[in-house]
């Protein structure tokens, strides 16, 4: 299984470059580390490939808790259940320095505007995780609540959504773990570079 | 203290036939009140010294279907004994005086009751709403509200 | 206004429904000249989830689940107090092992609110540490209600006419296992927050609340013991058994600065944390072997009438007033939020105060803004 995976993101990876003389040379210098024995200390990589790596390891995120789901996602900023050691343990105030928006809570239309707001002050690459069944879908009060948005991905959009009323901690890395795989698969921006 | 010396006071104080003691149905009994006595009866009931309300726990709006109702309920520390007032508001006038001159607990209960019923208080120094935006339309507690479908744009189906 | 040649204007400053405290969306519109805060104006309703609509409309065991989640943290004290009114109206009579359970997960859960209180005050004021140790033991607790009821957070147990499920010996020793760390780890508190110098700069003599203005603003709970009044309704009008048991009601002191001071409503949180622990001492040698739950009918319908039961919860005095007409469903439900009304004493609190103090003053207050908006 593993050395499966491994096969699999060496041709991920290889098919990342475009230019043939660009290709020859990769293969050429990985091959090379492998044969000095040093493949465990230095990783060549595609440039595109590296700074995805760096993007996925340190999402930091926006302290946005709006009902009961931000008690869980403060248990899971705390000790027991550690976001730190998986990059995401810094959580800003301010959406200018932040990745990652997580929507905690139920999203009512008097705070719809200003969700929009934070969301457009975010720089990009940005991503959105709705935590909850609230924010996914309106929850327990989709049917009779009239104030209430039903689901958050009306004003914003959402790359991950975690189900549960509240979800266990697990759930939230787990959402986090998801989110990381998909940032490695993107492909950088031209402008990025 | 108990129900029966309040309501005796109380009938002394003011007329006997218009403030009668409810206690024909479950639960508690209520004190069902004029609306035109209301502020002289609770300031009676807060500065006398042997009632000595003087903590409003509660103000609540009621849709009977054919008729509003404010439900106010106080309590005294002292004696550390409860009742309930209710005055009854008709349906295209819902108009009653405002305690905000006496608890000031009744400013953001009042306009609670304000925005989620549309009962106007008057003398309230502030009344504007409080839990749902400022451009909402209708009030959502009675009975024949309908929940809008699109509001500012964000649609909501 | 104008110093000498200086001139000043007033500045509006908005603290914003996002921002760091850990309180929720509360928007506080703050009007300061220079460092000085001369009105708050705290504007609220964003998670307005029209909790009474919703309950005219399910049947009476329908709500309960809705219950929970109006302040989150301490889901087992509102579903007690909606429970204790449906009992009182229907004249239901709950077995005492039921009541027994109830006090004790309402204690454990009164113990998880407050510490989470005192690590987010703490967290407000600056000090991370004493955010990860009281979630650390607030943990326990959670792994103890998750073996309870299957939640970590919002629970489902009380229902009407008892509790859902029963405990066995393993629960019980888990119990009595944390009630002896939590009395170590409470000294260890009292060590790093309670005697910091840094802390009690921060919080004595800030944020004065006298008694006849809480009584008057309609202040109930931990904020007003502070102030000086000592009434808790578990012993002036006891429900659920706990005339049984023996505990003492901690009033503020003023053993720092003036009493009704933040210091004081951080300090009564702390005594309540002892004394709810003596109470699930003695509420687990009272257990008795016997039934956790009353049977009622399908379709409950209560007689027409109405009854307001208030309950002692973590932030104050939790009240349902329910109206019934003999239908399956109520006519009204109206809550009365402790929240709601402790907020509404911030305004007069804050005047002529530094700008920092009105952070501290939205802590020592411990609003939750499920219960405040409903």
């Amino acid at each position: 299984m593993d050395s499966n995976k491994a096969k699999n993101l060496e041709q991920i990876l290889e098919s990342s470059i475009k230019d043939p003389k660009d290709l020859t040379r990769y293969l050429y210098y990985r091959k090379k580390l492998k044969e000095e024995g040093l493949s465990d200390f230095i990783s060549i990589l595609p440039l595109g490939a590296a700074i995805n790596w760096a993007r996925a390891n340190s999402v930091w995120p926006l302290t946005f808790g709006i009902a009961c789901c931000a008690i869980e996602m403060m248990a899971v900023g705390a000790s027991k259940f550690d976001l730190d050691r998986f990059g995401s343990g810094v959580f800003r105030a301010t959406p200018r320095q932040t990745d990652l928006m997580i929507v905690a809570g139920t999203v009512t239309y008097k705070l719809a505007p200003r969700i929009k707001k934070l969301y457009e002050q975010m720089p990009s690459p940005k991503y959105v995780i709705a935590m909850g069944a609230c924010a996914s879908s309106g929850g327990p009060y989709t049917q009779l609540g009239y104030q209430v948005i039903k689901g958050v991905d009306k004003i914003i959009p959402v790359d991950v959504y975690i189900p549960g009323c509240p979800p266990r901690p697990e759930a939230l890395i787990d959402a986090v773990l998801l989110l990381q795989d998909k940032i490695s698969k993107t492909i950088p921006q031209q402008e990025a570079i | 203290m108990n129900y029966e010396l309040i309501s005796s006071k109380l009938n002394e104080k003011f007329s006997t036939n218009q403030n009668q003691l409810n206690t024909s149905t479950a639960g508690d009994p209520y004190f069902l009140i004029n609306k035109e006595q209301l502020l002289p009866i609770c300031q009676y009931l807060k500065e006398n010294e042997e009632l000595w309300f003087n903590f409003l726990k509660l103000i609540t709006a009621v849709d009977q279907g054919d008729k509003f109702s404010s439900v106010y309920h106080l309590y005294s520390y002292k004696y550390e004994f409860g009742i309930t007032l209710k005055v009854d508001l008709e349906k295209t006038n819902p108009v009653v005086d405002s305690l905000c001159g006496l608890y000031k607990a009744a400013n953001w209960l009042e306009r609670e009751c304000y925005d989620l019923m549309g009962i106007i208080y008057k003398g309230h120094p502030d009344l504007r709403r409080i839990l749902l935006p400022l451009d909402w339309q209708g009030y959502p507690l009675r009975k024949d509200y309908v929940a809008p479908t699109e509001y500012n744009g964000i649609d909501n189906t | 206004m104008q110093t000498d040649s200086l001139h000043t204007e007033e500045l509006l400053v908005n603290m914003g429904p996002q921002h760091p405290s850990t309180h929720g969306v509360l928007r506080l519109v703050v009007k300061t000249d220079g460092e000085s805060v001369q009105e708050t104006l705290p504007l609220i309703g964003f998670l307005h989830r029209s909790f009474e609509k919703i309950a005219e409309t399910l049947t009476y065991k329908q709500v309960v689940p809705y219950t929970d989640r109006l302040d989150y943290l301490s889901s087992m004290n509102n579903s007690l107090a909606y429970c204790l009114a449906i009992e009182k109206l229907a004249n239901l009579e709950v077995p005492e092992r039921a009541s027994i359970l109830r006090v004790i997960t309402a204690e454990l859960n009164r113990i998880a609110s407050h510490l989470l209180a005192f690590g987010s005050y703490a967290l407000d004021l600056g000090a991370y540490t004493p955010f990860l140790y009281s979630f650390r033991e607030r943990e326990l607790i959670l792994s103890i209600f998750e073996k309870i009821s299957g939640g970590r957070l919002l629970y489902h147990y009380n229902r009407i006419g008892g509790v859902a499920r029963d405990i066995n010996i393993d629960i019980i020793s888990e119990i009595g296992q944390f009630i002896d760390i939590m009395r170590k780890k409470l000294n260890e508190y009292n060590e790093l927050v309670t005697e910091n110098l840094i802390f009690i700069k921060r919080t004595a003599n800030i944020g004065l609340i006298s008694m006849s203005d809480a009584i008057n603003y309609g202040v109930t709970g931990p904020c007003l013991r502070a102030s000086g009044l000592k009434y808790d309704l578990r012993k002036v009008h006891p429900y659920s058994l706990y005339e049984k048991f023996n505990f003492d009601v901690p009033i503020g002191q003023g053993l720092k600065g003036q009493i009704g001071d933040c210091f004081d409503r951080y300090w009564v949180r702390l005594k309540e944390i002892e004394e709810s622990l003596k109470i699930v001492e003695q509420a687990l040698d009272l257990l008795r072997e016997g039934e956790i739950r009353t049977k009622i009918s399908a379709n409950l319908k209560l007689p027409a009438g109405e009854v307001y039961v208030p309950c002692e919860n973590p932030r104050g005095e939790l009240g349902f007033y329910i109206i019934s007409d003999g239908k399956p469903n109520a006519l009204r439900v109206k809550v009365r939020a402790p929240s709601f009304c402790n907020l509404s004493i911030l305004d007069p609190t804050c005047r002529n105060t530094l700008f920092a103090d009105v952070v501290s003053i939205v802590g020592s207050i411990d609003i939750v803004l499920g219960e405040v908006d409903r």
